[in-house]
């Protein structure tokens, strides 16, 4: 990667160094807890699945009825009662399904049930495994088919059946990466629904079945078109980490997965956010999955041009919490935005600045690029002028993962033809000037080397006083995106457990011997 | 005396609009003819589709213009809100209140139900506001409470009981499945249920609210796209001044 824009490699080290230290007292918390969602999703990992009549997943009758008991871990009880029922996977979730509460089985030999759960976690971590070498192989047959950037879109009907139809023609029209967005109010479920589903408020609930249909869908139009068309769905919200699972198992290829974004934007209990973020991310790691990050939402509710600290600073926490879980930096797609108000003089130079600087900065990692939202109007003349503005600065400093704007971003879900359009705009406008971005270079402090150094100046101003106040006091303060969000807060912390010093966790034994990470999940 | 007025391409009277489409056929001249004929049935005339391509194998997407005889008796329409009654600006809200109320007019807003979109409710509230327009958080007479997005009706509620409101604000973004109808209808039934519903000014907003389906609703004013905090502020301390905030019930 060439560096055109003089910024001080020593500012870069210093800010990785604050991310460093700000991110290590969290990742202690981290370690010795574990949440009702990190437990379902290990059950997951192991094979629980099915609902009651009522639509309680199989995990979460599970973890509710061994609930004062989960700082040891579910795994080990949920094996035991398959070797005190002598049943088969399937048929014990039936079982659980239809009433049976397995903490009222007499206990199995402790050893014995260990192993079980161990035999389970290696069973669902070898298919994690299996999916990543399909996925790799895919890659490699259709290689160089690709848009570069990677073309994203999202689809949203509510309906499976009706996202697979938007989805199909999105992946014909040129996508290369398909997001199913979710109705609005399932982040805040600590359940994940279960089996396929038609009904949804903008946009489709997340289920592992939902996760295979789409699945085949986008494989199917793949095998013909010769790419490999990824998938992508929220590991966010109360359940982060049995997402995570769910899309391990289906090979899904990207999650929408920040370390802070519940906090922040949905009011989830930070201690309960740090916890989940940590193992949906061992998960993703593990399972190739590309991570995106949520830096583009604090534009949306901040300015865009005097909050662009606020960006790269978060960029560096999750960046650092991400390398904690194991990723590497190329399953790391770091999000930012083309938000600035479209009448500021010069705008486009400072988000071209902006965009050439996140990538000199994270050279290795596919960054993720949104569109313009904020001001986008019922113009949609302006509006596709606005996303051909942001097509060309995405191209030309080199983005990985180009999430496609709508010229009617402000006025409804996307039609079918508005993605077209938005397909065809960004294939003419990157084609059009491909090698821009190489044949280029900046004036010596022109007002794009001075943006990009000021944004990283006060970036490392920004992060030294989060180091001194602490992160979870700087949340609390409203440091980050104007929103304060208390300790004791939000939603879900009564979903979080101290771990006993028994606790029991075979497949976070496996994740974190298979990613190198050291004992306890410490970073 | 009728005023009729029709879509203005370049002449007068032409009646030209611009269309675009998706129709569920594969492309062809079959889905041109289609699409033309489909024009034709909406009561245009002269249609001409200029466009179409293959959005996927079922699908083709058309851009057409055609000619309409339609027009409006422009002097019986009737505008969502009164336009002579012009908003103020922030100062001048600020010193109507001084003038006319005297004390901080307390106003707390929430985006509600499941619905997780904060911008509406933020565009008006917080103090950066949107679009050049300050939010409510800047006004100095105007204590504001913004709750955010996700917010249980009841929730709102209670929370206005205790900062003892003047107006509520509520955004609806979400509109699928009229979601958003439902919403706010609750809200109001639960005042009412309450016996509270003329101790709050009742504001709905959104992109797709007016005011006159607000009106109908139950609230007392409605703001659709390209309202800002000015607009809303003017109405509730107008309303109040008119006799319609808490101070005023017998």
């Amino acid at each position: 990667m060439e560096k055109k824009l003089g910024l001080s490699e020593a500012k870069i080290a210093e800010a990785r160094d604050l991310a460093s230290a700000i991110c290590a007292p969290v990742m202690d918390f981290v370690a010795d807890h574990t949440s009702v969602t990190v437990e379902r999703a290990t059950l997951r990992l192991m094979g629980a699945d099915g609902a009651d009549a009522d639509g309680v997943p199989v995990p979460n009758l599970v973890v509710d009825s061994l609930r004062d008991r989960i700082g040891s871990g579910a795994a080990a009880s949920y094996a035991g009662a398959l070797l005190r029922t002598g049943l088969d996977v399937g048929a014990l979730n039936a079982k659980i399904a239809a009433g049976l509460d397995i903490s009222t089985l007499p206990s199995a030999d402790a050893i014995a049930a260990r192993a079980e759960a161990e035999k389970l976690a290696r069973a669902g971590l070898e298919r994690i495994t299996r999916n990543r070498r399909e996925r790799d192989a895919k890659l490699e047959e259709f290689k160089g088919r690709n848009n570069d950037p990677l073309l994203y879109l999202i689809v949203a009907t509510g309906n499976i059946y009706e996202d697979v139809k938007q989805a199909q023609a999105a992946a014909l029209r040129g996508a290369d990466v398909v997001a199913v967005i979710r109705t609005t109010a399932q982040s805040l479920l600590d359940y994940v629904p279960y089996g396929a589903t038609t009904e949804g408020f903008g946009g489709t609930y997340a289920t592992q079945e939902n996760f295979r249909i789409m699945r085949a869908a986008l494989d199917e139009v793949g095998e013909r078109e010769k790419r490999y068309i990824r998938l992508t769905n929220y590991a966010s919200g109360l359940c982060m980490p049995e997402i995570a699972a769910m899309g391990a198992l289906e090979r899904l290829d990207m999650m929408l997965n920040d370390s802070m974004y519940g906090i922040l934007f949905r009011d989830i209990n930070m201690y309960r956010t740090f916890v989940d973020q940590k193992f949906s991310r061992m998960i993703n790691a593990y399972a190739g999955i590309v991570i995106n990050t949520g830096e583009d939402n604090y534009l949306t509710t901040s300015d865009a041009y005097e909050k662009a600290n606020t960006v790269l600073a978060s960029q560096f926490l999750n960046e650092r919490f991400a390398y904690a879980a194991g990723l590497k930096p190329e399953q790391m797609g770091l999000g930012h935005a083309f938000e600035m108000d479209p009448t500021i003089e010069n705008g486009f130079l400072y988000e071209y600045a902006q965009a050439r600087m996140a990538r000199e900065i994270f050279p290795e990692h596919p960054l993720k690029y949104m569109p313009p939202t904020k001001y986008m109007s019922g113009d949609i003349f302006k509006g596709l002028v606005m996303d051909s503005m942001f097509n060309f600065v995405s191209k030309a400093t080199g983005q990985g993962i180009h999430l496609l704007g709508m010229l009617t971003e402000a006025i409804h879900t996307p039609f079918m033809m508005d993605r077209f359009i938005a397909v065809d705009n960004a294939k003419y406008v990157m084609n059009n000037m491909a090698a821009f971005g190489d044949d280029i270079e900046f004036k010596k402090d022109g007002i794009m080397v001075r943006r990009a150094g000021e944004v990283l100046d006060s970036t490392v101003e920004f992060l030294r006083g989060i180091s001194s106040t602490g992160l979870m006091e700087a949340i609390a303060q409203g440091m980050f995106a104007e929103v304060k969000r208390p300790k004791d807060g939000g939603k879900g912390l009564e979903g979080l457990v101290r771990k006993d010093p028994g606790y029991f966790n075979p497949a976070e034994d496996m994740l974190e011997a298979g990613l190198g990470l050291c004992g306890k999940g410490r970073a | 005396m009728a005023h009729i007025v029709r879509p203005y391409g370049d002449t007068i009277d032409d009646g030209k609009v611009q269309l675009s489409f998706t129709l569920p056929v594969p492309e062809g001249p079959k889905a041109l003819e289609a699409a033309r004929v489909i024009v034709l049935g909406w009561g245009f005339r002269e249609c001409e589709v200029v466009h179409s391509a293959a959005v996927s194998d079922d699908f083709t997407f058309f851009v057409a213009y055609a000619r309409t005889d339609r027009g409006v008796d422009y002097e019986t329409v009737e505008a969502d809100r009164d336009e002579s009654e012009k908003s103020m600006s922030m100062d001048e809200v600020n010193d109507f209140i001084r003038q006319h109320i005297g004390r901080k007019v307390v106003i707390v807003g929430a985006c509600t139900g499941f619905d997780a979109h904060t911008v509406g409710i933020d565009a008006i509230m917080n103090m950066k506001g949107c679009n050049h327009h300050y939010g409510l958080e800047r006004y100095p007479m105007i204590e504001a409470h913004n709750l955010g997005a996700q917010v249980p009706n009841e929730k709102l509620i209670e929370y206005a009981r205790k900062v003892n409101a003047d107006a509520l604000l509520v955004s609806q973004i979400v509109t699928q499945k009229d979601v958003h109808i439902e919403n706010l209808t609750r809200l109001v039934e639960l005042l009412e249920a309450a016996g509270e519903r003329g101790r709050f000014i009742c504001v709905a907003g959104g992109p797709r609210i007016s005011n006159k389906m607000a009106a109908q609703l139950g609230y007392d004013a409605g703001f659709g796209r390209g309202s800002y905090a000015d607009d809303v502020a003017t109405f509730v301390v107008r309303k109040m001044a008119a006799g319609g905030g808490r101070e005023f019930l017998p």
